[in-house]
């Protein structure tokens, strides 16, 4: 017995960081389901199933929750964010003063200058 | 009809170091002497065990390290690490372990010396790359994230998350054993810093030293032994999620399956639990088992605990101890739940006895409200 052909391929993590090197946020659908998830993984973790496909997300969200972190060096932001599309992640609201972020706000993604995270603000077209 | 494992078990000893702040004692010294004093409260000997549940933060391997510290050489183990509520967990298996009979004498400990090591919370190696470049305050900020989410659903307010604070210290005031005792007021907790908002330094639990142990054997042998069994009559457990920004709703934990799962167990509801324990490693997380394990509903727990119900002259005593708020909090708090637990349920809590305590619930919390256990115990008369 071979390798398993379904699992060929770039992994999940591969998946992502391509869709972040090309400016854009994904989700990752399941094409038995049709549900979308964040982050990217092996299988689908609302049917279990494995035929997944990377998708270019819209970028739209809504802050799901927020809190300010206050250290040494300052205060942040720390938010989640549900997509328009389903899933929800972790990420900083950038644009306005971190206590300012309230739960509910229209957000809007742009790619962290490195690529390596997506970050939101506020969206002032919704 | 009654559940095959309820009252099949029964917690025979207990053990405290009461060591909050033990210079130059490791983590497993701890629990070496919590273990000692659990044994010798049942009256039984190191060699007697046969079952080996633990976890520790400080190791990777604890069950080895324990079992070569004690000299024993168990044919049973459980070295489950779900955090906080991983002694839940051990205890929900060592029924299990016991009722098949895998084990005769099984013995859950747990040592820690986050305090005298170095002051900060230990956590294990566990990396989570999808939360790690927003650098959240980790757990606090996991914690924060729920209870603004609470604070936006059901209005809950900060003056409420207070109230949690100063029950569990009016508690620790008639505890002779707890951390922080002394006065406590509404304006001190509302003034403390901010941590990550709403949550601030009085909304957190202690950091100190400690270690626990408990004995339990089958209900048969247990009526033989040294002190009155604590009868297992329930227990549950539920798993949600490792990372905050994975967990489905923020407000509504998988408190409500392990409590569920309990409570079938036991045959009981919560109108018949006369003592409860929380996991209070934050104000916030009080409010949200009171209300998912159906002590109030869903949304009212910040005006509940604003009501004066859980301290000292209220309706539903939580807490007893002073909680991880005002007791103690050595990094994973769960064992101590059960502890109070036996104490109240034996009638040697002193001066905050509850009166006629026969049923108790305890419950544990891991992770970032990732892990959910909870165990309802009674006595004698509740078989």
């Amino acid at each position: 017995m071979g390798r398993d052909p379904r699992f060929e391929g770039a992994g999940p993590d591969q998946a992502w960081d391509a869709a972040l090197s090309q400016g854009h946020v994904a989700v990752q659908r399941c094409r038995s389901c049709r549900r979308a998830q964040l982050p990217f993984g092996v299988l689908c973790r609302a049917c279990g199933g494995v035929d997944l496909a990377s998708e270019r997300a819209s970028g739209h969200g809504i802050v799901y929750s927020s809190t300010t972190v206050i250290d040494r060096e300052g205060a942040y932001n720390v938010a989640l964010v549900d997509l328009a599309e389903g899933p929800r992640l972790m990420t900083r609201i950038e644009g306005l003063p971190p206590d300012l972020v309230r739960i509910g706000t229209p957000v809007k993604a742009a790619i962290s200058e490195d690529s390596t995270h997506v970050l939101f603000t506020p969206d002032e077209s919704a | 009809m009654d559940h095959p494992l309820r009252g099949s078990a029964a917690i025979v000893g207990a053990g405290n170091t009461r060591r909050w702040n033990a210079l130059g004692r490791t983590a497993f010294d701890q629990l070496q002497e919590a273990a000692v004093l659990a044994l010798e409260d049942a009256g039984l000997r190191l060699r007697d065990v046969d079952g080996l549940f633990c976890a520790v933060s400080s190791s990777g391997l604890p069950v080895l390290n324990a079992a070569e510290r004690l000299g024993i050489r168990p044919h049973y183990a459980d070295g489950t690490m779900v955090g906080g509520s991983s002694f839940l967990f051990h205890l929900h298996s060592a029924m299990a372990a016991l009722a098949a009979g895998l084990c005769e004498v099984a013995l859950i400990a747990y040592g820690s010396n986050q305090l005298s090591a170095g002051g900060k919370l230990v956590s294990m190696p566990d990396p989570q790359p999808s939360e790690t470049p927003f650098r959240p305050r980790y757990p606090i900020s996991s914690y924060a994230l729920a209870a603004a989410r609470h604070m936006h659903e059901f209005n809950t307010t900060r003056e409420e998350l207070a109230e949690v604070a100063l029950a569990a210290r009016a508690w620790a005031n008639r505890n002779p054993d707890a951390f922080a005792r002394g006065p406590l007021d509404r304006d001190t907790v509302l003034s403390a810093r901010m941590v990550s908002s709403p949550l601030t330094r009085a909304d957190c639990c202690l950091v100190t030293d400690g270690g626990a142990a408990l004995v339990i054997t089958r209900a048969e042998r247990a009526r033989d032994l040294r002190q009155p069994p604590v009868y297992v009559l329930g227990t549950g457990v539920g798993i949600s999620h490792r990372q905050i920004s994975a967990m489905p709703d923020l407000t509504r934990t998988a408190a409500v399956e392990s409590g569920q799962r309990a409570y079938d167990m036991a045959g009981l509801g919560p109108d018949a639990i006369d003592h409860v324990m929380v996991y209070d490693a934050f104000t916030i997380t009080t409010i949200l088992f009171l209300e998912d394990l159906g002590f109030c509903a869903k949304g009212e727990g910040g005006r509940f605990v604003a009501s004066g119900a859980i301290a000292p002259g209220g309706s539903l005593p939580v807490n007893t101890n002073g909680g991880g708020l005002s007791c103690n909090h050595p990094g994973m708090y769960g064992l101590f739940t059960l502890l109070e637990c036996v104490a109240q349920l034996r009638g040697q809590a002193g001066e905050r006895q509850v009166a006629d305590a026969e049923v108790a619930l305890a419950h544990a919390n891991g992770g970032v409200l990732s892990s959910q256990a909870t165990a309802i115990l009674g006595t004698a008369a509740t078989l």
